[in-house]
């Protein structure tokens, strides 16, 4: 009985041999919600006769989306998600802690073969440290915080190969805009995605995270990067794919010659090599989110900048992914040369990805961002343009105020 | 349950952005995201909406975030139910957690302004202008029993736990 890996960890957890298409009703080893979605989560717990959540210790809420509150209504649901955990004695992570799904892997709230439900789309990038973890949305959340359990379709899954090494100065953000262009912003909806290959073979647990991120993009339910070569800071089990399992696609891809890539406005999936944007007229650039905000991030962003000035007329902020990373690139200097070359750092979090605060455009204005999502509207303008790029192409392109290709720099 | 209604019909891809921006989604009053609803994609959809009216997409609705506002905005705006070729997987379970029917119509020609009826239980849409009939693909049964139930609050209130 050949297994894939979503099939092997729904298996194990249910305690019977399951495949793709078939139904299950899953225990559920960790749960998060966000400021965006814990307080209808609560208020749907609440409604559902919920007294105490299953198991405090598996649930964290955060406050990250709109942090700290910009205003007085979104200050009352902060409060309101305060009063729950202190309540519950569940897991609460304060403004500044960082995002969501950084703290989750920082904090080892999700581990290898772990189920893991998370009210925030981004949920997939677990799939880097072998997690089966989803997005779901607030009432979906308030019943795992009931039953400790969530109804799962087994998804099939599509396999993704890629050959070959990337280049310096080619970034795994790079390859997975690359991936998200090929397979498409529906490619993979209701399917788990595992990435494979040796261009994953010597990413950082922060790279193979840049990766998972955009399943969100393709539409996919979950996805794992092979772990071969993965390193976590504590011992684990890595789970991978039996030989003959069943993939209802595979495709690879020779990725040692790519290039930069862009997702221009206004989907993820409008990915194209850099050179067809080189010169693009932009007016602010941003670096930071669950996609790419992590120290490696900063320091590619770094690398490019230090010594130098930003192009005047252009802003450049920075959002670390956590306080940990943002502690980390104070010490090694990272945030020293980002700040002097004209850089704002602002609090960890998701910034201004969302659109709510810390850094809205204006009308007509372009922005080049290291998110994962540039849909109309998205960073709170729709008459604002997006386009996604990795974070040292985000540099370069601050640096002369166009998009510049960072290996030309 | 038969719910009648007029179409507004729109493309693929709409995502939950266009749906409800990201700015108005920390609130817990469903008739502020109502305000905005679609306020991206199309300004006047609100002026034009009359409650019991259906929504009508191509491929893949309710793509990007898992913001349950999205149909929540939806529901409060006076959408009866929204049909679509397929949905982006956390879009559906949403709107079947909270209530807002939704159908999966692989096939149809549905224009916008033509009044439709739609049979939730048989999972059938009747275009009365075209006199036409497209079929649902069957949802899975606990999502029935959730429907049923007129979503998941209520579902679990009843069974207290997953029964299926």
């Amino acid at each position: 009985m050949s297994l894939t890996v979503v099939e092997k960890i729904l298996s194990q957890k249910t305690g019977k041999i399951v495949r793709a298409g078939e139904l299950v009703i899953t225990p559920v080893d960790g749960v998060m919600a966000t400021d965006t979605t814990a307080p209808f989560a609560i208020q749907a717990f609440r409604a559902m006769g919920g007294q105490r959540v299953w198991e405090a210790t598996k649930c964290a809420l955060v406050i990250d989306h709109a942090a700290p509150a910009p205003n007085e209504r979104i200050a009352n649901l902060h409060q309101m998600m305060r009063d729950f955990a202190a309540e519950q004695g569940c897991h609460f992570y304060e403004i500044g802690e960082g995002i969501c799904h950084q703290v989750m892997v920082e904090k080892r709230h999700v581990q290898p073969g772990f189920v893991f439900m998370g009210a925030d789309s981004h949920t997939p990038t677990y799939g880097a440290l072998n997690a089966l973890a989803c997005g779901v949305g607030s009432t979906d959340l308030a019943a795992v915080l009931l039953t400790g359990k969530i109804w799962l379709k087994v998804p099939s899954t599509i396999r993704i190969i890629c050959h070959g090494q990337l280049q310096p100065g080619v970034h795994p953000k790079d390859l997975i805009l690359f991936l998200t262009g090929k397979i498409s912003i529906s490619g993979a909806t209701y399917q788990s995605v595992e990435f494979t290959g040796e261009a994953f073979a010597n990413m950082s647990l922060a790279g193979r995270m840049s990766v998972a991120n955009m399943l969100a993009e393709m539409g996919a339910k979950t996805g794992f990067v092979h772990p071969a070569g993965l390193s976590l800071d504590y011992d684990f089990e890595p789970i991978i794919a039996d030989d003959n399992a069943q993939y209802e696609q595979t495709y690879e891809f020779d990725v040692s010659d790519l290039q930069p890539q862009i997702a221009a406005p206004e989907s993820p999936d409008n990915v194209e090599n850099i050179t067809h944007h080189i010169g693009k007229k932009i007016h602010y650039a941003f670096i930071g989110t669950c996609g790419n905000g992590r120290l490696e991030d900063l320091q590619a962003a770094a690398a490019i900048i230090r010594g130098k000035k930003i192009k005047p007329g252009v802003r450049l902020v920075i959002a670390p992914a956590s306080r940990s990373v943002l502690l980390d690139a104070m010490l090694d200097g990272t945030a020293y040369a980002l700040v002097e070359a004209g850089a704002t750092i602002i609090n960890p979090g998701c910034g201004p990805c969302v659109g709510t605060h810390e850094g809205v455009p204006a009308d007509g204005e372009v922005v080049i961002s290291a998110a994962n999502r540039n849909f109309r509207g998205r960073m709170g303008n729709p008459r604002a343009q997006i386009y996604l790029a990795a974070p040292a192409t985000v540099a370069a392109s601050a640096l002369y105020g166009e998009i510049t290709n960072p290996r030309d720099v | 349950m038969i719910l009648q209604g007029r179409a507004h019909v729109y493309g693929d891809n709409i995502d939950t952005d266009r749906i409800i921006p990201g700015k108005y989604t920390k609130t817990l009053d469903t008739q502020s995201l109502a305000a905005h609803v679609l306020e991206d994609l199309d300004p006047d959809f609100r002026l034009r909406l009359q409650a019991g009216d259906i929504l009508v997409a191509g491929d893949n609705f309710g793509c990007g975030s898992s913001r349950e506002q999205a149909p929540l905005a939806l529901k409060a705006a006076g959408v009866s139910v929204v049909v679509a070729r397929y949905f982006a997987r956390i879009f559906f379970r949403n709107a079947i957690n909270i209530g807002l029917p939704v159908l999966e119509v692989p096939d149809h020609n549905i224009q916008s302004g033509d009044a439709l009826e739609v049979n939730l239980l048989q999972g059938t849409v009747y275009n009365v202008n075209k006199k036409t009939t497209f079929y649902a693909t069957r949802m899975p049964e606990v999502m029935i029993a959730i429907v049923q139930a007129g979503g998941l609050v209520n579902y679990l209130k009843t069974h207290g736990n997953y029964d299926v």
